[in-house]
Parts: C-alpha cells; sequence; structure tokens
C-alpha cells in the first residue's frame, strides 16, 4: 500500500485523486471551479502541515463553500492531512469525508461548512481571536462561492471587517458565475466599497493567484476574486 | 435593587482583568457599559455593530482559536435571529461560549413583541448539550454567571431578567434547592417565578424547588421531592409555558404522575405597559397561581381518593 506520507503528490496528481472519490476519469468544471485556488494555497501560500494542525502559530483555511468538497479532500490527500485510502469511501457512511465537511472528522479542516454563509463571519472571529492572543504572524484565509454571497451573513461580515482593519484575513471568492442575480464587477465593487484590498484574477492561473495571494496589503483585508468557467456553460 | 443586567458589565469586566482566554462579544447593545474596560483590553472587548449572524459566528471564531468568548444582546436577537449560527457555528463546529441574553419574555413591554423572547429555552432545547442558567436575583446572575465563565469549553446559556425575587438564594450553578416541604405536590418554581410561587402556595401542603439551573434540568431533586410530596408536579416558568414538561415528565417516567405547565403563554398580546400588567395576563400572578395550582392539586386528590 502506498503511505501517502512517503510519496510527493503533484498537481497534476489531483485528477487521479478526485477519480478515487467520483468513479470518473473526468471531472467537469464545477467539480474543480475551486481545485487551482486551493492547490496554490496549500502547496505555495499556508503555512500549515499535517504535523501543525494544532499550531496556534499556523495559518488558517476556511472552506466555506463547502458543496463540492471532492477538490479539498483531494488537496488535504495530496498534502497528508488525510490518508489517500480514505478516498474511495466518500460520502459512505463510515466515511470521514462526506459531501460536506466536517471539521470534526477532518483532519487538517479547520471548520465544517455545508450551511453557505457561515466561514467569513467565523474567520473574522478567528481573526479577532488571534490578534487578542497576540499571534500577529498567522493568516486567516476563507474560500467562498460568487453565489453564496447572496447569504446576507457574508455582508455582516465584509461590512465590519474592512473598517476594523483585520489585515491577516483573506477571502478567495470562487466565482463560476453560478449566482442568479448577479452585475458584472458586483463582487469586487462590494468588498472595495468595504474598504478591503481587492484584486481580480484568472481562477486557472496559478502564478496570477499566487501573486494575488502574496500581494501585501497592509492594514486592510484581502479579497481574491478567482474567475472560472461559468457554472452553466 | 439593581438589575441583572447591572451586573452583568462590571462581572464580565473582572474576569477580563483575571483570564486572558476571556473575550466579550456584542452588537451595539451593551456597549457603553464596557467602554472603560475597552480601553484596558481593545483586543478582548469587541463590538460588531448591529449584526448578530456576525456575532455568533465571530464568538465561535474566537473559540476557535481558544478563546472563552462572552456573547451578548437581547434574547430575541441572541437565540431568534441568529439560530443557524448558534446550532452551528457553536455546536456543529464543537466549540462553546456563553451566551448571556438581557430583555427576557417581557422586560421591556412598551417594546412591543419585536423585543420579547418566551421562546429562547425551547428553542435551545432543540440542541444538544447546553447548559442554561435562569438567575432570579442579581447576586445570582452574578454567581452564575462566573460559573459559566469558568465551565471550560461548554455552551452555556444566562437568561437575564428585570423580574427578579427580593431575597437571593445560595445556588450552586447545577441543583434545585428545596424551598418549603410539603406532602401534597410539587412545584417547581424557575428563577424569577419563586416569589410568586411562594406568595401562591403560602398555606399549601407542598414542597417548593427552586430551579435556576435549567439545562441540565435536575430529575434527581424532583424525583426525590415527589417521594414525600406525590407526583403531582407543577412547573412555574417565566418563558414559555411547558418548556420543561418534557423534562419533568423524563424524570418521572417510570412513576404514575401528573405534570401542570405554567409559563408565558403563546398568543402574542399585541399589548404594551408595564411588566406586571404582562406577568398578569399570562395568569402568573400570586392570585391566579394559587387558583391554577390549587385546582390541579384538588383534581388530583380527588383523583386518588
Amino acid at each position: 500500500m502506498t503511505k501517502t506520507a512517503e510519496r510527493r503528490y503533484t498537481y497534476e496528481d489531483l485528477s487521479g485523486l478526485l477519480s478515487l472519490m467520483s468513479g470518473d476519469e473526468k471531472h467537469g468544471p464545477a467539480a474543480t471551479s475551486t481545485l487551482d485556488a486551493l492547490w496554490v494555497l496549500y502547496d505555495r501560500v499556508l503555512r500549515v502541515t499535517p504535523g501543525r494542525v494544532d499550531d496556534p502559530e499556523r495559518d488558517r483555511f476556511l472552506l466555506s463553500k463547502g458543496h463540492g468538497p471532492m477538490a479539498y479532500y483531494a488537496v488535504l490527500a495530496a498534502k497528508g492531512f488525510v490518508p489517500v485510502e480514505w478516498l474511495p469511501a466518500f460520502g459512505s457512511y463510515d466515511s470521514p469525508l462526506g459531501h460536506h465537511p466536517d471539521r470534526v472528522l477532518v483532519p487538517g479542516a479547520e471548520i465544517g461548512s455545508g450551511s453557505l454563509g457561515h466561514g467569513l463571519p467565523i474567520a473574522v472571529g478567528t481573526a479577532l481571536g488571534l490578534r487578542a492572543q497576540g499571534l500577529h504572524e498567522p493568516a486567516v484565509w476563507v474560500l467562498v462561492g460568487d453565489a453564496e454571497l447572496d447569504e446576507g451573513s457574508n455582508h455582516e461580515a465584509i461590512a465590519y471587517a474592512g473598517p476594523a482593519g483585520l489585515d491577516r484575513l483573506h477571502t478567495v471568492v470562487i466565482d463560476n458565475s453560478s449566482a442568479s442575480y448577479a452585475r458584472p464587477g458586483g463582487i469586487a465593487a462590494r468588498f472595495e466599497a468595504a474598504g478591503w484590498s481587492v484584486e481580480s484574477v484568472d481562477g486557472r492561473d496559478h502564478e496570477a493567484l499566487y501573486a494575488a495571494f502574496t500581494a501585501p496589503h497592509p492594514g486592510r483585508p484581502r479579497v481574491v476574486v478567482a474567475q472560472v468557467e461559468p457554472k452553466s456553460a | 435593587m439593581d438589575t441583572m443586567r447591572d451586573r452583568f458589565a462590571p462581572v464580565v469586566s473582572r474576569l477580563l482583568d483575571e483570564d486572558p482566554r476571556v473575550a466579550v462579544v456584542l452588537a451595539e447593545i451593551g456597549m457603553a457599559d464596557f467602554e472603560e474596560t475597552r480601553t484596558r483590553h481593545p483586543d478582548r472587548v469587541i463590538n460588531v455593530g448591529i449584526r448578530e449572524q456576525l456575532l455568533v459566528g465571530a464568538g465561535a471564531g474566537l473559540a476557535l482559536t481558544g478563546l472563552r468568548p462572552v456573547v451578548h444582546t437581547f434574547a430575541s436577537f441572541l437565540v431568534e435571529r441568529p439560530f443557524e449560527q448558534v446550532k452551528l457555528d457553536l455546536g456543529h463546529q464543537g466549540v462553546g461560549a456563553v451566551l448571556v441574553s438581557a430583555a427576557a419574555s417581557f422586560d421591556w413591554p412598551a417594546g412591543g413583541y419585536t423585543h420579547m423572547a418566551p421562546g429562547d429555552v425551547a428553542l435551545l432545547d432543540t440542541l444538544d448539550g447546553w447548559t442554561v442558567h435562569v438567575p432570579g436575583h442579581p447576586d445570582e446572575a452574578e454567581t452564575l454567571l462566573r460559573q459559566a465563565v469558568a465551565a471550560g469549553d461548554d455552551k452555556v446559556y444566562v437568561r437575564l431578567s428585570v423580574q427578579s425575587n427580593a431575597e437571593a438564594l445560595p445556588v450552586d450553578g447545577s441543583r434545585f434547592l428545596t424551598v418549603r416541604e410539603g406532602r401534597a405536590g410539587v412545584v417547581v418554581a424557575v428563577g424569577p417565578m419563586l416569589d410568586g410561587v411562594l406568595a401562591a402556595t403560602e398555606g399549601l401542603d407542598v414542597t417548593v424547588l427552586y430551579a435556576t439551573t435549567v439545562r441540565p434540568f435536575d430529575a434527581a431533586t424532583l424525583r426525590r421531592a415527589t417521594e414525600t410530596a406525590g407526583t403531582d408536579a407543577v412547573l412555574v416558568e417565566p418563558y414559555l409555558a411547558g418548556t420543561s414538561t418534557s423534562a419533568a415528565n423524563d424524570a418521572l417516567a417510570d412513576l404514575p404522575h401528573r405534570v401542570l405547565a405554567l409559563g408565558v403563554g403563546r398568543r402574542e398580546l399585541r399589548r404594551y405597559g408595564q411588566i406586571a400588567e404582562h406577568v398578569a395576563a399570562h395568569g402568573l400572578g400570586a392570585g391566579s397561581l394559587r387558583t391554577r395550582i390549587g385546582e390541579f392539586l384538588r383534581a388530583g386528590a380527588g383523583a386518588q381518593s
């Protein structure tokens, strides 16, 4: 049996890991809308490893958009947080890996999600909690979907975090045009109006994602809107 | 006399001084009372504005980093409006917090139904693992607030009210106290209902238990009381009538028993006015309680003879 810890997985391996869960060789855009952003974060940006999941100094990544978590599990498996052997049982009664992640069951998952609009407010509290303990290094990241931003709870968090100057807070919006009511540029505009540092990038371009994820944003929270293929395309 | 709510900021301010894990999260309501404390603890006195989903969600985030959040606003906006945050951000995430509410069932009757939350404890009853304190006096509120914050990472709800008893009792944060002993029924008075219950049952041969921690429900003390006072039980609660009926039934499940549930009615009164007028309208004044408790116990005695 392949030991996860002994093997180094690359981006090219993720499709095979997804196949262990889906049973299909090919994956549509919906299943992989988050895959590139997740990979760049876990591969090059987040300061967290399987050995540091309880380290107060680790970066926190909160998957708020809990729907379609196969890409998340694939990345967690590739990076050794969960055993690759867990993947084939995805969604079954005895599997820790459900169709929405549960932080109590999944090593490395900072939150459980599924009901939309919970991650950003929790991320705000996480950033506040770290600051209150003098932990100024760890970054807090939360990933949301464009349609998830329909939920008003997000707007409570966005409107608070900007004026509060939570500069350790980072949001990635995966924009696959799945909101029924939206205007061009509306997502960036809402964050911008609340005082966030904003950048929109091609959500499939790893270098562009990396540059956007690592750009300085002193005194302000940061949002990266990662545009991918429309869900309905 | 000062109110339970008057004690909240001073007690929590002292806890902020004493324990670096403690943080208080507010949504404007109550902020003025923390201004001075906030200068000492700017990062642990947090006001998120009028945003109650964020209030509870941010509290959960603080808990995820290891802090002990004390989250406060009116009961309607703490338990009812962000109920899914209470269910998921605390319960499902597996973290704790101390939720401290003010305004109770009808502390501000002139404010109308939007500021009344008689269903708060019943709502929390749909969730697992909550401790619920319902103090009946400002001194008890102080004791129970301290216990709540000290309770590790437990999920604790503290329900503060203007309604209050004249004297404090030595509450311990878990057990019902036996205030009076009799042989013909057990009356459980919850929090601020005690004075009314004692007046209502004056001269009646009943045991009166005083409950300030209602979840977990102290089934053992209720059962013990029924050994001498029989299994006719009356619950007098300052929130929705019947909230604890199933808990009392479960406590007495293997015994023939009767339960009368008194409390705040479901029907929206659409009345303003004063607290005393709402107490009377819900039949919770001493005279009405005496009539209803007396009729219930007499009916039981008749059935047994």
